[in-house]
């Protein structure tokens, strides 16, 4: 990427300064979370959390994990796209899609470490003598563990560029090509086993969304939102520095959300009929609000971006918005709106459970602003850009 | 562009073979385990039980299990554990229905039920376990909890249809809590607390197909008639004498998902008991036919890696790269190895 004549200008710090008003407030919603963390490290998770034998899984797995990390899906994604499908218009983008999973998988990472009540115990998930090749869970845990060391390589380009070492780079980069295979299959891997994990909770998921196609409509909404994350983080950043909209990359990066949010769709009709409980999602209840708000929200992407229109930067940015809360949704009513294990149980998360969730998107927004502003991570301004697609 | 879409083809091709693979192979789902045959369990007879709860007591005793204190809304008075919980392992329940007058009747009347692990044939407890801390005893059948190994992420909590396994929450160092059928007395030729302290026979345990035998041998009574109930333990000396119930046709544990080496018999339907409707296929004979499916030897996962790191080696091979068909900015931007 660093060739003369290399249709895009590398990438390089844009510099500037660090601490603003809205550095200053992620900040604080750091420090709360802290807080928030040392009571439930002394007291146990019972003083923050809402937690309950009913629902002992809550928006910290949820929401920081499951979420977290299909967002974060931005980087698998994007770096199949430039490099497997060898689409290299697309590498602008790469740098910041790769920083913005790395920083979701970490805290994904913490998050868990947070939840778990036994964590000084986590490394025994590492061990084979502990090892339980039956548990979806396991598969996952190890899974993640491993994809946040590629993304961490993949990463480091970055920080050796920074530090000008060469050498290193050079070596690096010719096993770039195993490195970034590895780090699509990973997530296929586990992001499908996010969805297969509700599997062995069997009737307590509602038969809405209990189904053995788990696997794949996580995995197909999860490429969805990894793009959605890409086309809205893109269009902020842009916004935000006054830098052109890559419009054109963005607009058709939307396309194939479009695609994946449609055959998501025909996936889990299709399926309900198979399962024939269709019938199901006609009966007003709660969850099938939830549902019927899902399948909108699905559905905008792949009626906002029929014809021209889907290269409007509104268009496209409103569509992956639809997509990324679409795949939302879906993961919290499948973990938690749609489980029930018996009467008497409830649950909504508590300030501190929110405040800890809250503190960890602060901090993976101000470690983004860091990143941007002393590596090298966004293409180096200067020479006018091609202004196609900003239309 | 030709090449790009065979490519597309092909890997949109592979990638749904990989996700078609679960959907085929419904013919090598593993199916439920089958029940050890030397497996242990518990009958609970709940037209036997005159809910005395002397099995709760002897329950916390056997298990060093923290007092519950259970406050009451007037007074500084407090009551026995309502539910199981990560103090409390058994605990026994009451239904009641108008006057609640009549025993083991639907209308005006109570019934006593039992709360407490059902020790299922195969359990979504330990599929769930990532670190192998819910084990199946593989001669008793009895699901054991290690500590030692547990990581505390509550996904047997969650997994669990009977919503048994419990967690401590109120703790910084918790732990899962869960009945292991006393297997931890057994080597003194002891068995479950609960059962020995029965004064009725209410709670027996025995060899699970002895246990099955007695249930046969109850309902072949005439109901009313009075008969003779091993107490404790089956195939012991103590025994009480009582009238045989009116049993509700159900044995509740016989079939729920791949059944159960705990058994109850009911004079009333066990929907009113609480006991939840479960199908006879275990959620974890689903899941882990799926994700074997799935990842059966690593084949599909590896042959997608391969593949990919090949696409990729090609793509980002400085220089020597084939001449490009297509002048995408592409083309150009590889000499060099495009890094992220």
């Amino acid at each position: 990427m660093s060739a003369a004549g290399s249709p895009h200008p590398e990438p390089a710090p844009i510099g500037g300064r660090i601490w603003t008003p809205f550095t200053a407030v992620l900040a604080v919603l750091v420090i709360i979370m802290a807080v928030v963390l040392g009571l439930r490290f002394v007291h146990g998770i019972g003083r923050v959390t809402n937690l309950s034998d009913g629902y002992p899984w809550g928006i910290w797995i949820a929401w920081d994990v499951v979420i977290g990390s299909a967002l974060g899906a931005s980087g698998f994604t994007v770096a199949f796209i430039a490099y497997i499908l060898n689409r290299g218009a697309y590498h602008p983008i790469v740098r910041p899609a790769l920083l913005t999973a790395l920083f979701g998988y970490i805290m994904a990472g913490a998050s868990v470490f947070f939840d778990i009540g036994r964590y000084w115990e986590f490394w025994h998930i590492f061990m084979p003598r502990y090892a339980q090749v039956n548990s979806v869970l396991f598969e996952v845990a190890l899974c993640i563990a491993a994809y946040t060391m590629v993304l961490f390589i993949e990463f480091l380009p970055m920080l050796l560029e920074k530090f000008g070492m060469v050498g290193v780079r050079r070596k690096l980069d010719r096993l770039l090509f195993a490195i970034i295979a590895i780090g699509v299959v990973l997530p296929t891997m586990h992001q499908s086993s996010l969805g297969s994990m509700l599997l062995v909770f069997g009737p307590q998921i509602d038969p809405i969304y209990q189904t053995t196609l788990l696997p794949l409509l996580f995995l197909s909404s999860t490429v969805g939102m990894g793009l959605a994350a890409v086309v809205v983080e893109g269009s902020v950043t842009s916004l935000a520095l006054r830098r052109p909209v890559e419009g054109d990359l963005l607009a058709k990066l939307m396309r194939v959300g479009q695609i994946l949010a449609a055959a998501f769709l025909i996936a889990r009709f299709v399926d309900l009929g198979v399962r024939g409980h269709l019938g199901d999602v006609f009966v007003a209840r709660p969850l099938v609000l939830m549902f019927w708000i899902e399948t909108a929200l699905f559905a905008t992407p792949v009626v906002l971006l029929i014809g021209p229109a889907a290269r409007r930067p509104q268009r496209f940015f409103v569509a992956a918005m639809m997509m990324a809360l679409a795949g939302i949704l879906y993961r919290i009513d499948a973990y938690l709106v749609a489980y029930n294990t018996g009467a008497g149980w409830r649950y909504f998360p508590s300030m501190g459970e929110l405040s800890v969730t809250i503190g960890l998107i602060a901090l993976e927004i101000l470690l983004f602003i860091i990143a941007i502003r002393v590596l090298p991570v966004l293409p180096r301004m200067g020479r006018p850009r091609t202004a196609a697609g900003v239309a | 562009m030709m090449d790009r879409r065979k490519l597309l083809t092909s890997l949109a091709g592979g990638a749904a073979a990989v996700a078609a693979t679960p959907l085929c192979r419904e013919a090598e789902a593993r199916g439920n385990h089958k029940m050890p045959g030397q497996a242990v369990g518990l009958l609970f007879d709940g037209t036997l039980c005159i809910g005395c709860r002397a099995c709760m007591t002897a329950c916390k005793d056997a298990n060093d299990m923290p007092a519950e204190h259970t406050e009451l809304a007037i007074g500084n008075y407090w009551d026995a554990p309502l539910d199981i919980s990560g103090k409390t392992l058994n605990v026994i329940k009451a239904y009641r229905d108008g006057d609640a007058t009549h025993k083991d009747q639907v209308k005006d009347g109570f019934a006593f039920t039992k709360v407490s692990c059902m020790h299922c044939v195969d359990p979504s407890c330990v599929s769930a376990c990532p670190v192998s801390a819910m084990t199946k005893d593989p001669r008793t059948g009895i699901v054991k909890y290690n500590v030692e190994a547990c990581i505390g992420c509550r996904y047997c909590v969650a997994a669990c249809p009977f919503n048994v396994p419990r967690f401590t929450y109120d703790t910084p160092f918790p732990k899962i809590s869960k009945c292991q059928l006393c297997a931890h007395r057994m080597g003194e030729g002891k068995y479950a607390a609960c059962a020995e302290v029965c004064p009725t026979g209410a709670t027996l345990f025995g060899p699970v197909l002895d246990l099955h035998a007695e249930i046969e041998r109850r309902r072949a009574l005439a109901p009313g008639t009075q008969t003779v109930f091993p107490r404790g333990k089956i195939g012991g000396t103590d025994t009480y004498e009582g009238p045989v119930g009116t049993y509700v046709e159900r044995t509740y544990g016989e079939h729920e998902i791949g059944g159960t080496q705990v058994l109850h018999l009911s004079g009333v339907p066990f929907e009113l008991l609480n006991k939840p409707e479960l199908p006879r296929v275990a959620p974890a004979s689903i899941s882990e036919s799926l994700q074997h499916a799935i990842y059966n030897n690593l084949i599909a996962p590896l042959g997608f890696l391969g593949s990919l790191a090949v696409l990729a080696w090609r793509n980002m091979r400085p220089k020597a790269a084939a001449p490009k068909p297509a002048p995408t900015p592409a083309a150009t931007d590889d000499d060099k190895a495009g890094a992220p």
